[in-house]
């Protein structure tokens, strides 16, 4: 049995080192581990995305439809888009973040209706992943906060993540993104949605 | 164990085996492997003009009796293309192996060909690993393969291989056999009367390889059920182990030559057999010329796009899981130039001006998409130039709207250079936009020739664009700031009215995201709604829904201050 974790958002919100870290925790507690990154577009605000996939064997690196376990959004309109990777009992987590698309930005399509809603509906849990990094001291660490969120499912000990964020963030910025990890960890445990 | 991706374990696997020499250019999903191969200690590595001058400086270093590594994407060995086939005659001194990497779904590609074909129709061995820790030990194993058998070998990978982590024990460097330089031109000098021998040799090889390749550990049976076998290699083993975890599977480890007698004893062994491959037809062709039944999946595979594990399922008649149905009102994320780019002013007023706009291959060919809109056409890369100039044939009798073709530096050295020169030397004419922001953007701003950074930092310099072109005897050549907009316009008119000289315009200055610097941003004051700033398509300048007035998000903005000049009533102004 392999576990499949469906990471999105959009270029410049971190998710490419989350799923870094979260790979290289899954490592660390000795499981094999499979990341495929889709980031061909990505600094030019494309969507992102990325499977992590660990168990104690893998094969196939890339979830389908119905498939993942965890679907992490970094930004709502992405976790609307990439929905239906999830599956029927899966957890997801989202982003209060808002990143309009430029036909959005000038006023060609609207911001799909009641998405918030929506994605409740699909047993999101919100995480108003900004304001609690801000609170942390970084406000650029919200991918953190996601990842601290996450890891509040996963079976990995508290002290392998606070490792592998350590040794993967910017050493300058070790111990903003380390609050900001535990501010998402204490989020979740507290209002992640119960299934 | 490290996670490296496959990319990164190539290089590693190249590395150890002891190659000392890299060349390439740069092409997603491929870029990578010579970037990290250049981060290895005692290895010469650079970027070259395009993949051709790679594989020759390949060819060259492996004739002198290095190891020698080569990477490109798939479009990339069609220009590598002329030295590949023969190379495959001339054979090797030192190891010679090259990465080409494919990308079925074009995440970032103009089409998805499969360079199997290639390894067939040139006679080179092909490796197809499935994941890092096999591209690492395939490659290495590649050199002792290509020296043995005197030939180059290709290393084929596929954006799930090239882009995806997984764990590998990095190979420790090993020093390779001595391969002294001797001068053979018999072998190395390719006219018809040398030639002719070496292809006789190149027959025997084939020979050769078919019997080595009955016995490569890298060709595996995993065995299963005897009710269905699978043939499959790289990204696409993995998905079929996950989707048909007890069918028998074939897995090819080397997808040219096949192993003939194997695959005939598998198909034997089995109830029903199927080749299960991504967006090609290559690998279910040569195995039903083996003889053998391949048989149709009970529902089709798709024939374009990469394969999941979910497609193969569907193929065998299991349903999906339940799963939320894609929402229809979802808006599409297509990427953008960024706030800033000077790319954008170049494509406004072409529009502006109703030109027929030949495109080319890089950032810029975002132009193409609304609310820019700007290209007729982007074929591959060189080919804005020439293409215009067979517009220009075409047109020259009829009135017709200017044609532009607009092309990057990077691409301009890659091949559109060589484009120009055939323009000139035609006396063709129409303009030709060089959009110069100092890097290879598009794929991570790699050095090239005229911003004169390289690979390894070695010093070099910038060559002279504005020098090379007035050397062809193109008269009419000036250099305009992209983010001045009357500047853009007048230089553009002034090109486009003469129809039948030769214009060339470089449009010189540095993508954003070289040195990342931000002025002031931005704001707008006293908006009308008129909406021209919009058409510019920058992701910082938004619409309010409510009130149909334009907005700059100031953190996006960089304060390139683009917008500012198109406002007719001055109402964009640097916030202070
Ligand atoms: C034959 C071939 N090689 C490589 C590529 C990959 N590729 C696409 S765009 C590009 C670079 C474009 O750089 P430049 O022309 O300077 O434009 P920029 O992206 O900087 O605007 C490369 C290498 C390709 N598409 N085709």
């Amino acid at each position: 049995m392999s576990n499949k974790v469906f990471l999105c958002g959009v270029g410049g919100q971190g998710t490419i080192l989350a799923a870094h870290v979260l790979a290289q925790t899954a490592l660390r507690c000795g499981k094999h581990v499979k990341v495929s990154e889709i980031h061909g577009m990505s600094q030019r605000g494309g969507a992102v995305v990325t499977d992590v996939v660990f168990g104690d064997e893998v094969a196939s690196m890339v979830c389908g439809p119905g498939i993942a376990d965890i679907v992490i959004s970094f930004e709502l309109i992405e976790a609307l888009r990439n929905l239906p990777m999830l599956r029927e009992g899966g957890h997801l987590i989202v982003s209060d973040e808002l990143i309009k698309p430029a036909s959005v930005l000038t006023g060609r399509n609207p911001v799909p209706a009641d998405l918030v809603g929506r994605l409740q509906a699909a047993g999101a849990t919100i995480v108003p992943a900004r304001a609690t990094a801000v609170e942390a001291g970084n406000a650029k660490a919200s991918n953190m906060v996601m990842l601290g969120a996450l890891s509040a499912i996963l079976n990995f000990e508290e002290g392998a993540w606070i490792d592998t964020v350590s040794a993967f963030v910017p050493p300058k910025t070790v111990e903003a993104n380390i609050d900001a990890f535990r501010a998402g960890r204490a989020f979740f445990a507290e209002k992640g949605a119960a299934l | 164990m490290e996670l490296l991706s496959g990319n990164e374990a190539i290089a590693q696997g190249a590395w150890a085996a002891g190659a000392t020499i890299g060349a390439a250019y740069p092409g997603t999903p491929s870029t990578e492997a010579m970037e990290a191969f250049a981060k290895l200690p005692e290895v010469y590595a650079g970027w070259c003009v395009n993949e051709k001058v790679a594989l020759e400086v390949g060819v060259g270093a492996s004739a002198a009796g290095a190891r020698a590594f080569v990477s490109c994407k798939h479009v990339g060995l069609n220009v590598a293309a002329d030295p590949l086939f023969t190379a495959a005659y001339t054979g090797v001194n030192g190891g010679l192996v090259m990465l080409v990497a494919d990308d079925p779904g074009m995440y970032s590609s103009q089409n998805e060909q499969d360079s199997h074909y290639y390894a067939a129709a040139a006679h080179v061995p092909m490796l197809d690993p499935s994941d890092s820790q096999e591209a690492q030990d395939m490659t290495a194993d590649a050199y002792e393969l290509s020296e043995r058998f005197d030939v180059p070998v290709l290393i084929r990978s596929t954006v799930r291989i090239s882009h995806t982590r997984t764990p590998v024990e990095p190979a420790e460097r090993a020093t390779p056999p001595e391969h002294p330089y001797e001068s053979d031109p018999a072998k190395w000098v390719m006219m018809p009367a040398f030639a002719k021998p070496r292809r006789k040799v190149q027959l025997e090889r084939i020979g050769a390889l078919e019997a080595w390749v009955e016995t490569c550990p890298y060709n595996q049976v995993i065995e299963g059920t005897s009710a269905v076998g699978v043939i499959c290699s790289g990204a696409v083993f993995q998905h079929v182990r996950e989707a048909l975890p007890d069918a028998s599977v074939f897995k090819l480890g080397v997808t040219w030559p096949l192993p003939k007698e194997r695959l005939r004893t598998f198909a034997a062994s089995v109830d029903t057999l199927y080749v299960i491959e991504e967006a090609s037809t290559y690998l279910h062709d040569a195995v039903a010329a083996l003889g053998i039944v391949v048989d149709s999946t009970p529902c089709s595979l798709p024939r374009d796009g990469e394969l999941n594990p979910s497609l193969i399922r569907a193929a065998f008649g299991e349903a999906a899981p339940a799963h939320h149905m894609p929402a229809d009102d979802v808006p599409a994320r297509p990427p953008a130039l960024c706030p800033g780019c000077p790319h954008r002013l170049v494509f406004k007023e072409l529009s502006r001006l109703k030109a027929i706009v030949c495109g080319d291959i890089g950032c810029y060919t975002l132009g193409a998409l609304p609310p820019l809109s700007c290209m007729d056409a982007c074929v591959c890369m060189g080919a804005s130039v020439s293409m215009a100039h067979g517009f220009e044939l075409a047109l020259a009798s009829k009135g017709h709207r200017p044609v532009v073709g607009v092309i990057g530096d990077s691409t301009f050295a890659h091949s559109g250079l060589s484009s120009l020169l055939s323009t000139a030397y035609n006396r063709g004419g129409g303009t030709i936009c060089v959009l110069d922001n100092r890097t290879t953007a598009m794929t991570g701003r790699q050095g090239n020739p005229f911003n004169g950074t390289t690979l390894q930092e070695r010093p070099s310099r910038e060559m002279d664009i504005e020098g090379i072109v007035a050397s062809l005897g193109i008269e009419d050549v000036s250099v305009v700031d992209p983010n001045d907009m009357q500047a853009v316009r007048s230089a553009l008119k002034a090109a486009t009215s003469e129809t039948d000289t030769l214009s060339v315009i470089v449009f010189r200055r540095p993508c954003v995201l070289i040195d990342r610097v931000r002025s002031k941003p931005y704001l707008i004051t006293s908006c009308t709604g008129c909406g021209v700033c919009l058409t510019l398509g920058c992701p910082a300048i938004g619409k309010h829904a409510d009130t149909g007035l334009s907005y700059i998000d100031m953190d996006a903005c960089i304060g390139c201050g683009q917008c500012a000049q198109y406002c007719r009533f001055n109402a964009i102004e640097v916030a202070e």
